[in-house]
């Protein structure tokens, strides 16, 4: 499959990552490259199969909905980039 | 002391031979003298007051499983209040707040840690030349590749850096490291050993396991590290069998499947490397039998989908908010998340989240991700077929002996194709040994026994087995210093 420019852009927007012009045609090469070994993929039938989501074939295990750890906020936010007063620090959204 | 297995350094610190603390200074030394194989990514600071702690505790009459051993944790594995960075600029500042379970179980047994070894940015390599700190060299030949994304732990053991590394495999991660520098590593079963705190790269791939020089101290290591965690809703309740006590079972009536598309078009030397080691299991009781894994070759394409897929979901965690790396002066909170992502993400990594989102998208879905996860049914029943007859499955654990450093930067294809032989037991699910059996000029191969869900311990027992009557895993690389 072919990865246009366009593709390209499209995705880096939905995993966030900032796209230069310069960085445009290695990322389509390095798409292109795993991409080409994906397509051999299409000469298999596979028509009917399930597909494996996990290995053993096991559902998710389930437990009480009951708190188990104690609330551990500041060393969580001791190796945080920008906190203040219990909150993350983020560029302001609202004007 | 160095040349001493895990297992007999137990016994020399139990008979009082050296101490604790000896054993770890000496460790901590050949460490220093070799940092330019840049093994390490960082080393603990009070490794030598637990080492003298061990030894107080066994002259206490104190008995543990690994009490006073020195080992090295790949740097994957969250410890608390120690940097972990998973090869990453992205994590280049991060102090884990928490313990991964596989380091705290180790510590209760009694190991120490040394340090955190090297490996590929996120573990997303077989070369270990995507760290953010610089490639690994292979101790049998400074200018080729230690393999990845384990490479630190491989090259650590492989040079007496320390008896025994933790390392996880997610393709091969584990075992195609351990091939290229002449050591023992085994991939559980998945969900055998706990992920919990474990640096995610693909969820239903990963597992974590132990490299070592022998069959006989992966198994001490990981009678240590299996089990189930209720952190970890994936990890199995499958009773962990004592696979030490398995090793000296009698190998007669076992059969072992050799595959017939690992072996068409094998390099002759591999070959040659499989053949012989027939010859020794042959000698030793077993029954080889030809099977086929007709889906294997498509192993390598469903695994750069399902990988990428999982690894742009896991990737997405780090936002520059919470942890891990900020970019200077965000002028919004989009900048914020896009450069603090895209000036700390290696290329490859990249690459990796790029076409995972690619492959998860609207359009895309059932041609890429859906296709590969049926593929990897095929591939898992190609395998459930085959142990109807087998006990174990034997191949060789990559195509050729160590590469090059820089050899593959620039044919990424040639870079993926390393892991042929490794992908299809992560796919399915399944336990993999790779053990030393030869070498090829003067660099380790090789060779990998794949076994059925949770018989961890038919593989130790191969491999213990198969070390009794060989030595490709006591040999050494001459270091310069």
């Amino acid at each position: 499959m072919d990865v246009t420019e366009e593709v390209v852009r499209n995705i880096a927007e939905l995993v966030q990552l900032k796209v230069d012009d310069a960085d445009i045609q290695q990322l389509t090469k390095g798409m292109q490259n795993i991409l080409a070994l994906a397509d051999q993929m299409q000469a298999i039938d596979t028509d009917g199969i399930e597909p494996v989501s996990n290995p053993l074939d096991a559902s998710q295990k389930l437990r009480p909905d009951a708190i188990t750890e104690g609330n551990q906020r500041e060393l969580f936010q001791s190796i945080a980039p920008a906190t203040e007063a219990g909150l993350y620090l983020v560029p302001r959204v609202v004007e | 002391m160095i040349d001493r297995s895990l297992s007999q350094q137990l016994d020399d610190l139990d008979k009082g031979e050296y101490s604790s603390v000896e054993l770890t200074q000496t460790y901590l030394d050949r460490i220093e003298n070799h940092q330019s194989l840049n093994a390490f990514v960082s080393l603990s600071e009070n490794v030598l007051d637990e080492a003298r702690q061990a030894d107080q505790l066994r002259a206490a009459g104190e008995r543990k499983p690994l009490l006073g051993i020195p080992i090295a944790h790949k740097d994957i594995f969250c410890e608390a209040g120690v940097r972990t960075t998973a090869g990453s600029k992205m994590l280049d500042n991060f102090i884990s707040p928490y313990d991964s379970t596989v380091v705290s179980l180790l510590r209760n047994a009694g190991a120490l840690s040394l340090g955190k070894t090297n490996m590929d940015e996120f573990a997303m390599g077989s070369s270990n030349e995507s760290s953010y700190f610089g490639a690994v060299k292979n101790p049998w030949q400074v200018d080729r590749v230690p393999g990845g994304s384990s490479g630190g732990s491989a090259a650590a053991v492989a040079a007496r850096l320390c008896a025994a590394a933790t390392g996880t495999d997610t393709g091969g991660s584990i075992r195609q490291p351990a091939a290229f520098c002449g050591v023992t590593g085994i991939k559980p079963t998945y969900g055998r050993v706990s992920r919990w705190g474990m640096i995610a790269y693909a969820s239903s791939l990963d597992q974590a396991g132990p490299l070592a020089t022998t069959a006989e101290d992966c198994a001490r290591l990981l009678s240590v590290m299996a089990g189930v965690d209720e952190k970890d809703s994936t990890s199995s309740a499958v009773q962990v069998e004592a696979y030490s006590k398995s090793l000296s079972h009698d190998l007669k009536g076992k059969k072992i499947g050799l595959c017939l598309e690992y072996m068409e078009g094998l390099d002759p030397a591999m070959s040659r490397i499989i053949e012989e080691a027939m010859a020794v299991l042959s000698t030793l009781g077993a029954e080889f039998i030809d099977i086929s894994l007709p889906t294997s070759p498509m192993a390598i394409p469903a695994y750069y989908i399902i990988a990428p897929a999982e690894c742009s979901a896991n990737l997405s965690r780090y936002d520059g908010v919470r942890f891990g790396y900020r970019c200077e002066n965000p002028e919004n909170l989009e900048d914020l998340y896009k450069r603090s992502r895209s000036e700390s993400f290696g290329q490859e990594v990249k690459n990796r989240i790029m076409v995972g989102a690619f492959a998860l998208s609207a359009g895309y879905y059932d041609a890429y991700y859906k296709k590969a996860q049926q593929i990897r049914r095929l591939i898992k029943n190609d395998f459930l077929e085959a142990f109807k007859s087998v006990d174990a499955i034997l191949g060789p654990t990559t195509p050729g002996p160590a590469f090059k450093i820089g050899e593959n930067a620039d044919d990424p294809q040639a870079m993926y194709l390393q892991d042929i032989y490794t992908i299809s037991a992560n796919l399915a699910g399944l336990p993999a040994i790779s053990l030393p059996a030869g070498f090829i000029g003067n660099l380790p191969a090789g060779i990998q026994l794949i076994g059925n869900y949770f018989e961890e311990a038919t593989l130790l027992n191969l491999g213990h087995q198969f070390q009794a009557q060989t030595d490709w895993h006591k040999q050494t690389p001459e270091l310069s210093t």
